[in-house]
């Protein structure tokens, strides 16, 4: 049975609590999760300062180097996995084991993870938008003849990670490049890709004192995000609005990320289909950046019923099938509950996709539970309207350009597809909208010189007014 | 110890309870010593419990103890009329919303914690020591069952009061670090009475004993036997106070008591238990049982998984069949012990379901 212990400052500790982890379809169990309490975690947090201080003693050039040598490791190297080992294959088996993720998914989501290693210079630069990262090194520098200090705004960041979209691993991972220890609650079913990052940047250089990777409950993640100075949540609307207000904490709750189609793109709606149809389902509708709702100045009807269309002819495939569009369910109930849910929230408009389809929307196969494409067409006053389930569903909203953007509320990602020129200013404007894009781009796409979903950067550094005469000091 | 002589044992033990179920139904019964509430009962019940009751399995027939009777006023009849003239003591337990359920006392805090007493190794809480007591007081019967543990024991307790109504609405409020504050603010009290007397043993909840540790040292500071007790401690708790947060030089004394109840022990722990933490019920005084959550008439197999039932037997107090909201497993009998005891208590939780809205 696999074992995967609590690492405390990078040293493996077997608790006597574990979790136990199934595989999503046959209940066999695939591995036992050491469970740290939380007065553990809060003793091994008074060790912040240290660990921090650890990552002072490298250059950003060599850590940049080490994320480089972590991404090959990564992606291509048995790695241990408590008192085991794990190939590359072995944790796309076992994250489509205990997620239900189709191997295709969970293989898309590794690359993003190793990409983002390989390409720590790029991603770094994008995020500091610094001309010469050695200014982090020095604390200070020069840009255009100003000058420029920063300071980290605490000794570590604490990740507070889902269990159900191993992608996002690719927003934390860059804070050991910005010498920013990491101290890691893992999801439930998904203990494996954090730790795989662990033991890769280990490999490759890093101390494993720099790292706290503690399985725990709710309690547990709560005291992580308390006593780390910078902290990161992944959670739902209830975990989101508990840590909503306290500025440490960067949250990633849902996206209700959008396409807006004005003018001539809802006139001409029929030539970015694809770009909808995937921004909606790639992923199986389970990140934040997947579009959960469209609003157009025209066209509603014939939108929803081609992406209706469309979508009618997804259906649950086998795990190791390259054509799997939608995950199942590792707890069934969940989805029978959003389903229901839905259909209490129906009134005065009805799920096209399920209409065409001819089959309900929670679908079994080989003892797995799906929850299959739904698309609705509703106003902007619907219940339906701009919501956000775990599975490839959108609304479609027929307003008139005047309201946009103020009918959106808040917006993780916007492509928006216009060429009005004051539509586009507003959008611009609107503090409401995390990232935009002009143009036929999908709101999966993600440009690592772009902060995107927060700014890590931003987050972990401060900057601070700054002044030198060096010289007649020294 | 054989198991034919355990079997002796807990025969033993079982004609005993028998006997001391007898004469506590009679006390609480009997029209001169029983309490308004039982005899009231009675009345109306149609059948005579001094009569039919003949052992422990009878008092099946009362049917489970509901603890809304414990709610409200007025609470004098709960008092035995036995006891008429004796000081009474009230004790509340829960209560941070809506009324509290409400025991009174007159001798059982006292005979408990005596009880107690001569399970704690003297070595480790020695004779004559002083004591802290940093947990909650107010309307509970800690801070005086904990003081009248010390003096027992020819010491005097220390006491530093946390209201855990008032911590609870902070974290309901969401006022975590307000909650924190609070926490310290007892810490710190602590801290002053540890660094000015000499005290060797304690009583804390967990939560205050992971806090103080991580100010100082106990073990520098003279302390060799700590009493903890309170909330849910798990398995990993056990190991990580006695590992990390203790050492080897301070005994830990888990135990699991409320205020219906008394004070169950920890059995000595052994390298099979794997930190599971055991407890025994004061026998004959209260029996804790382990009983299938859909019928609690119905134990469940040693080793397996039920709801905690409580039967309290004292002169002060009769509560038949009152199921807790915690989960357990059930213990078999043991050495020192020679009943049935409870593994690992935890809230009495079925799944609870909710509806996920929003990914990320």
């Amino acid at each position: 049975m696999i074992h995967i212990p609590v690492l405390r400052q990078g040293k493996p500790y077997k608790s006597v609590d574990v979790n136990r982890a199934y595989h999503y379809r046959t209940r066999e169990q695939i591995a036992e999760i050491s469970q740290a309490n939380v007065g553990l975690i809060r003793r091994d947090l008074l060790q912040q300062a240290e660990m921090h201080a650890i990552l002072q003693g490298f250059t950003t050039r060599e850590l940049i180097a080490i994320a480089k040598k972590a991404a090959k490791h990564f992606g291509e190297d048995e790695l241990p996995l408590g008192d085991s080992m794990q190939t590359p294959d072995d944790i796309v088996k076992q994250i489509s084991a205990t997620t239900g993720s189709p191997n295709v998914m969970v293989r898309r989501n590794m690359e993003k993870v190793r990409g983002v290693l390989d390409s720590m210079e790029t991603v770094l630069s994008g995020l500091t938008r610094l001309p010469d990262l050695d200014m982090l090194d020095r604390g200070y520098g020069d840009i255009g003849g100003r000058a420029l200090s920063f300071f980290p705004r605490g000794h570590s960041m604490g990740v507070i990670l889902p269990s159900n979209s191993p992608g996002v691993h690719s927003l934390w991972a860059p804070a050991i490049a910005l010498k920013t220890p990491l101290i890691l609650k893992p999801g439930s079913s998904e203990p494996w890709t954090p730790y795989r990052i662990v033991q890769a940047y280990i490999k490759a250089g890093i101390p494993r004192e720099v790292f706290g990777y503690y399985s725990a409950d709710h309690a547990g993640g709560g005291e992580i995000l308390r006593q780390c100075g910078r902290g990161m949540l992944f959670g739902d609307v209830g975990a989101a609005k508990a840590w909503a207000g306290d500025p440490r904490i960067e949250i990633h709750g849902p996206g209700y990320s959008k396409i807006v189609l004005a003018d001539e793109g809802a006139k001409n709606w029929e030539k970015y289909l694809d770009l909808m149809a995937d921004s909606i389902a790639q992923n199986s509708g389970r990140s934040c950046v997947n579009c959960s709702s469209i609003w157009t100045t025209a066209n509603a009807r014939e939108i929803a019923e081609a992406l209706a269309e469309r979508f009618a002819k997804i259906g649950p495939r086998a795990e190791e099938d390259p054509e799997a569009a939608v995950a199942p369910f590792a707890a069934p109930d969940v989805a029978r509950r959003i389903s229901l849910m839905i259909d209490q929230e129906m009134e005065g408009t009805a799920d096209l996709v399920e209409a065409k389809r001819g089959t309900p929307r929670v679908a079994e196969k080989d003892g797995c539970t799906y929850l299959l494409p739904a698309v609705v067409q509703c106003s902007k006053e619907h219940a339906l309207a701009n919501r956000e389930f775990l599975f490839p569903y959108a609304s479609v909203v027929q307003v008139d350009a005047s309201e946009i953007p103020h009918c959106l509320g808040p917006t993780l990602v916007c492509t928006a597809i216009t060429s009005d020129k004051a539509l586009q200013r507003r959008l611009l404007e609107s503090n409401h909208i995390g990232r935009l894009n002009f143009g036929p781009i999908s709101t999966m796409k993600i440009s690592w010189d772009q902060p995107h979903e927060g700014n890590l950067f931003d987050h972990l550094y401060s900057r601070r007014a700054f002044q030198s005469v060096l010289e007649t000091v020294a | 110890m054989s198991i034919t002589d355990l079997d002796a044992r807990v025969r033993d033990a079982r004609a005993k309870l028998d006997e001391h179920v007898r004469e506590i139904v009679e006390w609480h019964f009997n029209p001169e010593t029983g309490c308004p509430f039982w005899l009231n009962w009675a009345a109306n019940a149609g059948w005579d419990p001094r009569k039919e009751v003949k052992n422990y399995d009878d008092l099946d027939k009362f049917g489970n103890f509901e603890d809304d009777w414990l709610r409200g006023g007025p609470v004098r009849r709960w008092v035995p009329k036995g006891f008429a003239g004796k000081p009474v003591y009230v004790f509340e337990t829960g209560g941070s919303t809506g009324v509290p359920k409400s025991r009174v006392q007159i001798n059982d805090f006292r005979i408990d914690y005596e009880m107690f007493s001569d399970t704690l190794p003297d070595a480790s809480f020695p004779k004559g020591s002083d004591w802290l007591m940093l947990g909650p007081s107010g309307p509970r019967r800690l801070r005086l069952a904990v003081e009248h543990l010390a003096q027992h024991r020819g010491g005097v307790s220390f006491c530093v009061d946390l209201d855990p109504r008032w911590v609870i609405k902070l974290i309901k409020r969401g006022e975590i670090r307000e909650a924190e504050i609070y926490k310290q603010h007892c810490i710190d009290q602590a801290l002053t009475i540890l660094k000015a007397n000499e005290i060797k043993c304690m009583f804390t909840t967990p939560k205050l004993l992971e806090a103080l540790c991580e100010k100082i040292n106990l073990a520098k500071y003279g302390i060799k036997g700590i009493f903890c007790g309170g909330t849910e401690m798990t398995p990993q708790f056990h190991r990580f106070a006695v590992e990390e947060l203790l050492g080897p030089d301070i005994y830990f004394a888990p135990t699991y008591g409320n205020t219906l109840m008394g004070l169950a022990t920890h059995r000595a722990p052994t390298p099979e238990d794997n930190w599971a933490i055991i407890y025994y019920p004061p026998a004959p005084r209260a029996i804790l049982e382990v009983v299938n959550p859909d019928k609690p008439n119905e134990l469940v197999g040693y080793g397996q998984t039920g709801r905690a039932r409580l039967t309290t037997l004292t002169k002060d107090t009769f509560i038949p069949r009152f199921l807790e909201r915690d989960e357990c497993e059930r213990e078999a009998p043991c050495e020192q012990y020679p009943w049935d005891g409870v593994r690992n208590v935890r809230p009495f939780s079925r799944f609870q379901k909710s509806v996920v809205e929003g990914v990320y």
